[in-house]
């Protein structure tokens, strides 16, 4: 193990610039797998501010009676997504009007505006499509003119997280099929720059594990590394954003662990990958 | 390990190897080394000499028949304990096959690291293996600092690193004049009066006529000869040329 450390050692002084580029290729594809998780962190978070205010408010036909209101909300109450249920008659609701937009005053005088009653929902509940199943439901009542929810809001902010994990996913695997063929690439270089160390080493008895140890060392090395990368740039771009434009969130600890971690394993797995191929090929004729 | 009392440590048995390409390298060849033993191998290029050295090391297998080395049979070898076969294996070539970038000791050394050696016994094991071949002076030269026979002689400490108890030279002296050609025949011979058999490949006949020692003669593939009746060696070399 410590011989396949310096072999390793040795690989990254004698060929700085191969290490480096499959260093920063590995940082680059994690990086831009970790932008789009960034990306779709945000707008969880996002999502979940929103969703907290996610309000439905059904309108009431004119001359709803008192004991009818009271009918609505004892059944709404009883509803499983429903968190809260406040009521706004007539008079407060033009109140509140008035209050809000003081400039239309003249226009509000003797005008009605409907009651209304608002449900908020509870956690788990606030998706598009329960949320437009409980405004049908609302509909049904016969009291209920109109129902109306922050719908388009709601909807669209769900597709863009979707749309953003799934760009993240496809990118990131590309990405990653990427950084395996690069890291592939260099330790068959370094493979290939080493033939006659390999064959004497083979010829000697060295036992496979022997012979494949630095080079699979040297992939996860230069992954971690790439890892490692990926995050200071992920932290730098977050940072800047951050100060710039809008505050964001950034990843767990265990988030950036388990990056450092995949970096790990690209490398590993490209020169596993490279290392089956090219030392089987390297016995010359004795 | 191996099944019978027997001293023999090879033993090849009715073995044929084809190519796909190029056809049969060798045909229905039988024969036995045994412990300690010294042995010549000949034949003129692409009788099928460098064929039988790399199914003695398993770096193939037979089409038929089958190769036993120190137990290990070529039917039955696993490719981990390839590796452990080779240990028991000394294996020396033409063209040397040194690591140019490493000095004599360093390259004996290799050998050593590369199959897990204790680290504090390698300085001074390399000492004794470069004093066994005649070297002690030229322990830190490189490769191209040395002439073509001190180099063959690095790479037979090389070979003898790990003990072996059979030694396999491919034409040891195809790259050396006559002097240096003499001189590393006297040390296989040194090496094999220590115990360790050698098998030599070589198209020196006279080195052969003069050492009267068993020779085993390959011709198309086909094991001609195994004996040691050099007059009829001769016979054989010449009638061909």
């Amino acid at each position: 193990m410590r011989l396949a450390f310096r072999e390793v050692l040795l690989a990254f002084r004698r060929a700085p610039l191969l290490a480096i580029l499959g260093v920063v290729t590995i940082g680059f594809s994690l990086f831009a797998f970790g932008l789009f998780g960034l990306v779709a962190i945000n707008i969880r978070s996002a999502l979940r501010d929103i969703e907290d205010r996610v309000e439905i408010r059904a309108f009431l036909v004119e001359g709803t009676r008192d004991a009818q209101v009271e009918e609505l909300i004892r059944a709404v109450v009883n509803f499983p997504e429903v968190a809260d249920v406040g009521y706004v008659s007539p008079d407060s609701a033009l109140q509140r009007a008035r209050a809000e937009l003081d400039e239309f005053r003249d226009v509000m005088e003797g005008t009605f505006l409907p009651g209304s009653v608002e449900l908020r929902l509870k956690d788990g509940f606030r998706d598009p499509d329960r949320v437009q199943q409980l405004a049908h439901k609302l509909e049904t009542y016969p009291v209920v003119d109109e129902v109306r929810y922050g719908r388009e809001w709601v909807e669209k902010l769900y597709r863009i997280r979707n749309i953003a994990g799934l760009a993240g996913t496809v990118l990131g695997a590309v990405f990653a099929l990427v950084a395996v063929i690069i890291i592939g690439s260099t330790i068959r270089m370094a493979i290939l720059a080493r033939a006659r160390e390999i064959e004497i080493m083979r010829l000697v008895g060295a036992t496979n594990w022997f012979v494949r140890m630095p080079y699979l060392l040297d992939g996860a090395i230069k992954g971690v590394l790439g890892g490692l990368l990926a995050v200071l740039l992920a932290w730098g771009t977050a940072t800047l954003v951050s100060r710039n434009l809008m505050t964001t969130s950034f990843f767990t600890g265990e988030q950036v662990m388990l990056g450092i971690f995949a970096g790990g394993m690209l490398g590993l797995v490209g020169s596993w990958l490279s290392v089956g191929r090219h030392l089987r090929q390297v016995w010359r004729e004795p | 390990m191996s099944e019978s009392p027997t001293s023999d440590i090879v033993r090849v048995i009715n073995v044929s190897r084809d190519y796909a390409r190029s056809g049969p390298a060798l045909r229905d060849v039988s024969f036995e080394l045994r412990k300690g033993e010294f042995v010549f191998l000949v034949g003129h290029s692409g009788a099928g000499k460098s064929t039988l050295l790399k199914l003695l090391t398993m770096a193939e297998r037979p089409s038929s028949g089958e190769v036993r080395v120190s137990g290990y049979s070529s039917s039955s070898i696993t490719s981990r304990e390839i590796p452990h076969l080779r240990r028991r294996l000394g294996i020396v070539f033409q063209d040397f096959r040194l690591l140019p970038d490493r000095t004599a000791e360093q390259n004996v050394a290799f050998a050593l690291e590369v199959t897990g050696s204790p680290h504090g016994q390698i300085a001074s094991r390399v000492a004794r293996l470069l004093t066994q071949v005649g070297l002690t002076s030229r322990a830190t030269a490189y490769p191209h600092e040395l002439s073509g026979g001190e180099q063959q002689r690095v790479a037979i400490a090389r070979a003898l690193a790990n003990d072996p108890f059979l030694l396999l030279a491919d034409e040891p002296t195809g790259n050396l004049d006559d002097r240096a050609t003499h001189a590393i025949f006297l040390l296989l011979r040194e090496i094999n009066a220590r115990g360790t058999a050698v098998l030599m490949a070589t198209h020196n006949v006279s080195m052969i006529q003069r050492s009267n020692l068993r020779f085993l003669e390959l011709d198309q593939g086909e094991l001609r000869f195994d004996g040691t009746d050099t007059a009829r060696l001769l016979a054989d070399m010449r009638g061909r040329r």
